[in-house]
C-alpha cells in the first residue's frame, strides 16, 4: 500500500496545476495519467489560447503543456505515474490503480479528480462507416501521430472545437466541405468562425446530418435544413461527397470515479451532463474529494488551469498551513476565474454552476479555507 | 452586429474603422474583434501601449490611432487572428494590407496570389511584398493590392502552378 498526502487523477491542464500547487504547499503528491504522455488535450491544441497572461494566453496549447510539465518537474514533491488508470475507489479511502502491468493500492489523504471529459456522438443512419470520427480522434491522428484523416471532410458542430479542428484540417491540407451546425448561430468564438470562412469553408447554421452513405467506407453525407423548432424541413436534402466526417457535438464530464465514491451528482445541461455538487472551492460533498477542470463542468482549458490552482491549494490547505504567498495565489486564482466567466458568452456556464453549488449553509468560505 | 455565421455586418465593420484622415496618413491596425470574450494578449503585445482593454477582460480592445504605427506585432499575438494592418499611403497606386497567416508552404516574396474576402471568395489579386516569420509561428504576410480592395481582402490563396 502506498501512502501519500494528495492523489491527483489526470495530468491535463487542471491536474498538472493542482499537482504543482499542492506540492508547493508542502504536500507529497502522486499525479496519475492514463496516457503515455502528460498534458491531456493540451498536446493536441496547435492554436493560440485566449484568456490572460496568467493562463498563458497567446501561447499555443502544445507549448502550454510543455510549460506546465516543466513547472511540475521543477516542483519538489510530485511523483508522476504515466500509463496509470484508476480502477476503483473503496469506502476505506483506498484507490486501486493499474500502472503498466502492476496492480497498486494507494491511500491518499485527499484526492483531486481531474479526469476531464469525453465526447458526445450523434445517432444517424450509417454512423458506423469507416471515415466517421469524433473531433478528438481527428486531433489525435493529425496532431499527435501526423496522420491525415481524410481528403475531403465535413465537420458537424460549430462550437469552438468544431471550428478549431476544421481550421487544423485545413492546415493539414485537408479540404473542408463545410461545417454543419444545428443551432441558429455559431456557438464558438466568432473569430474562429471568421478564420475558417475566409479560407473558403461555408458554415451551414440550422442544418443537421440526415444520414451517411458509402460501401466499405464513407462516400458522402446527406444534410438538411432545420426550422425554428429544430424540425427537418422537407425538400431541403443536399448530398455532399466526402470521405471523412468529424463530429464535434459537445463533451460530457468523465465522472465515473465520483459516482463510485458516492459524491452527490446533479444533472446540469449547461455544464455538459452530470457534475458533482461542490463548494466554490471545488470540494465535492465527499470530504476528501476535490474536482478541477472539465470533470466539474465542460469549459475552456484556461478555466481548467485556474480550477487546478484552486483545488490544489484548498485540498492542501486542509492538510497543511498555506504560506501568505500561496494564500495570495489562491485569492488571485479566485479573481481570475470570476473574470474568465464574467462575459456574455459564459452566461450559460454561470447559470450552470449555480445549479451545482452546494447549498450556502454548507459552503466553505474562502476566508475559512485560507 | 454579426451574422449567424459570426461575420461582421457592413455597418459593424464601417463603425470599427479608424477615421478616414488617419487611414490616409499611413499604416494602422484594424481590429475585427466584435464579440466579448475573455482575451487580452493584444494589449500586452503592443510595444507602444496603443491597445487598451478595460478592466473587464471580456471587453473588446480599443486602439489609440495616434499611438499605433501599424508595426503589426499585435497581429502575431492575437489568438483569434482578427487583427490586420492597412496602409493606404504605401504607393500612389497600391495599398498595403498585412494579414496573419498560418498555412504551409508559405508564399514567396513577389509571388502573385489570389486575394480572398472574409467569405473566402476570390475578389482579385495581391502581390506578396514580404513574408515576416514570427517566433510564435504566426507569419505576417505583407500584401500589395489595388486600394479599393483593402477593406475586403483578409486572406490569400496560392495559385496552383501550371
Amino acid at each position: 500500500m502506498i501512502q501519500t498526502d494528495i492523489l491527483v487523477v489526470g495530468a491535463g491542464p487542471a491536474g498538472l496545476m493542482a499537482a504543482i500547487m499542492a506540492a508547493r504547499s508542502g504536500c507529497r503528491v502522486i499525479l496519475l495519467e492514463r496516457a503515455c504522455y502528460l498534458g491531456g488535450q493540451l498536446v493536441k491544441q496547435t492554436h493560440k489560447f485566449f484568456g490572460s497572461k496568467a493562463e498563458h494566453a497567446g501561447e499555443r496549447g502544445i507549448d502550454i503543456a510543455r510549460l506546465l510539465v516543466n513547472d511540475m518537474e521543477q516542483t519538489k514533491g510530485v511523483t508522476t505515474w504515466k500509463n496509470a488508470t484508476v480502477l476503483g475507489y473503496y469506502p476505506d479511502g483506498v484507490l486501486t490503480v493499474k500502472r503498466e502491468d502492476q496492480f497498486i493500492k494507494v491511500k491518499p489523504k485527499k484526492v483531486i479528480v481531474a479526469t476531464g471529459a469525453s465526447e458526445k456522438t450523434l445517432a444517424f443512419p450509417n454512423n458506423d462507416l469507416p471515415g466517421i470520427y469524433g473531433a478528438g480522434a481527428v486531433q489525435t491522428l493529425m496532431n499527435v501521430y501526423g496522420v491525415v484523416p481524410g481528403k475531403r471532410m465535413l465537420m458537424v458542430g460549430a462550437g469552438n472545437i468544431g471550428l478549431i479542428v476544421a481550421y487544423q484540417l485545413l492546415q493539414s491540407g485537408v479540404e473542408v466541405a463545410g461545417i454543419v451546425e444545428a443551432g441558429p448561430a455559431v456557438g464558438g468564438y466568432c473569430v474562429h468562425a471568421a478564420k475558417v470562412q475566409r479560407a473558403g469553408v461555408p458554415i451551414y447554421t440550422s442544418h443537421t446530418i440526415q444520414r451517411a452513405f458509402g460501401g466499405d467506407s464513407l462516400e458522402g453525407v446527406t444534410i438538411c435544413k432545420l426550422d425554428e423548432q429544430w424540425k427537418k424541413i422537407p425538400g431541403t436534402d443536399q448530398d455532399l461527397a466526402v470521405d471523412g466526417l468529424c463530429l464535434a457535438v459537445g463533451l460530457t464530464p468523465l465522472t465515473e470515479l465520483l459516482w463510485q465514491a458516492g459524491c452527490q451528482m446533479v444533472f446540469v445541461p449547461e455544464l455538459g451532463g452530470y457534475v458533482p455538487r461542490r463548494t466554490p472551492y471545488l470540494q465535492t460533498t465527499h470530504p476528501d474529494i476535490w474536482v478541477a477542470g472539465d470533470v466539474s463542468g465542460v469549459e475552456e482549458a484556461s478555466v481548467a488551469m485556474v480550477e487546478g490552482i484552486i483545488a490544489g491549494l484548498t485540498a492542501a490547505g486542509q492538510l497543511t498551513h498555506l504560506s501568505p504567498q500561496l494564500n495570495k495565489a489562491l485569492l488571485e486564482a479566485d479573481e481570475q476565474l470570476k473574470a474568465l466567466r464574467s462575459g456574455p458568452i459564459t452566461a450559460k456556464i454561470r447559470a450552470g454552476i449555480q445549479k451545482a453549488l452546494v447549498p450556502f449553509a454548507h459552503q466553505t468560505r474562502l476566508e475559512e479555507v485560507v | 452586429m454579426l451574422t449567424p455565421q459570426g461575420l461582421p455586418l457592413p455597418e459593424t465593420l464601417a463603425a470599427s474603422l479608424p477615421p478616414a484622415e488617419r487611414l490616409e496618413q499611413g499604416a494602422v491596425a484594424i481590429f475585427e474583434c466584435f464579440q466579448k470574450i475573455p482575451c487580452n494578449p493584444c494589449a500586452d503585445a503592443c510595444p507602444r501601449g496603443a491597445i487598451k482593454i478595460e478592466s473587464d477582460i471580456n471587453e473588446c480592445p480599443r486602439l489609440d490611432y495616434d499611438l499605433c504605427n501599424g508595426c503589426g506585432v499585435c497581429l502575431a499575438h492575437c489568438p483569434g487572428l482578427s487583427i490586420f494592418v492597412v496602409d493606404y499611403s504605401y504607393s500612389p497606386t497600391e495599398a498595403l494590407v498585412k494579414i496573419p497567416y498560418e498555412f504551409f508552404p508559405l508564399p514567396e516574396p513577389e509571388e502573385t496570389v489570389a486575394a480572398l474576402a472574409r467569405s473566402g471568395e476570390c475578389i482579385g489579386e495581391a502581390r506578396i511584398v514580404k513574408v515576416q516569420q514570427m517566433k510564435n509561428k504566426t507569419t505576417i504576410l505583407w500584401l500589395a493590392m489595388a486600394k479599393e480592395l483593402t477593406g475586403q481582402v483578409r486572406n490569400i490563396a496560392r495559385r496552383r502552378k501550371g
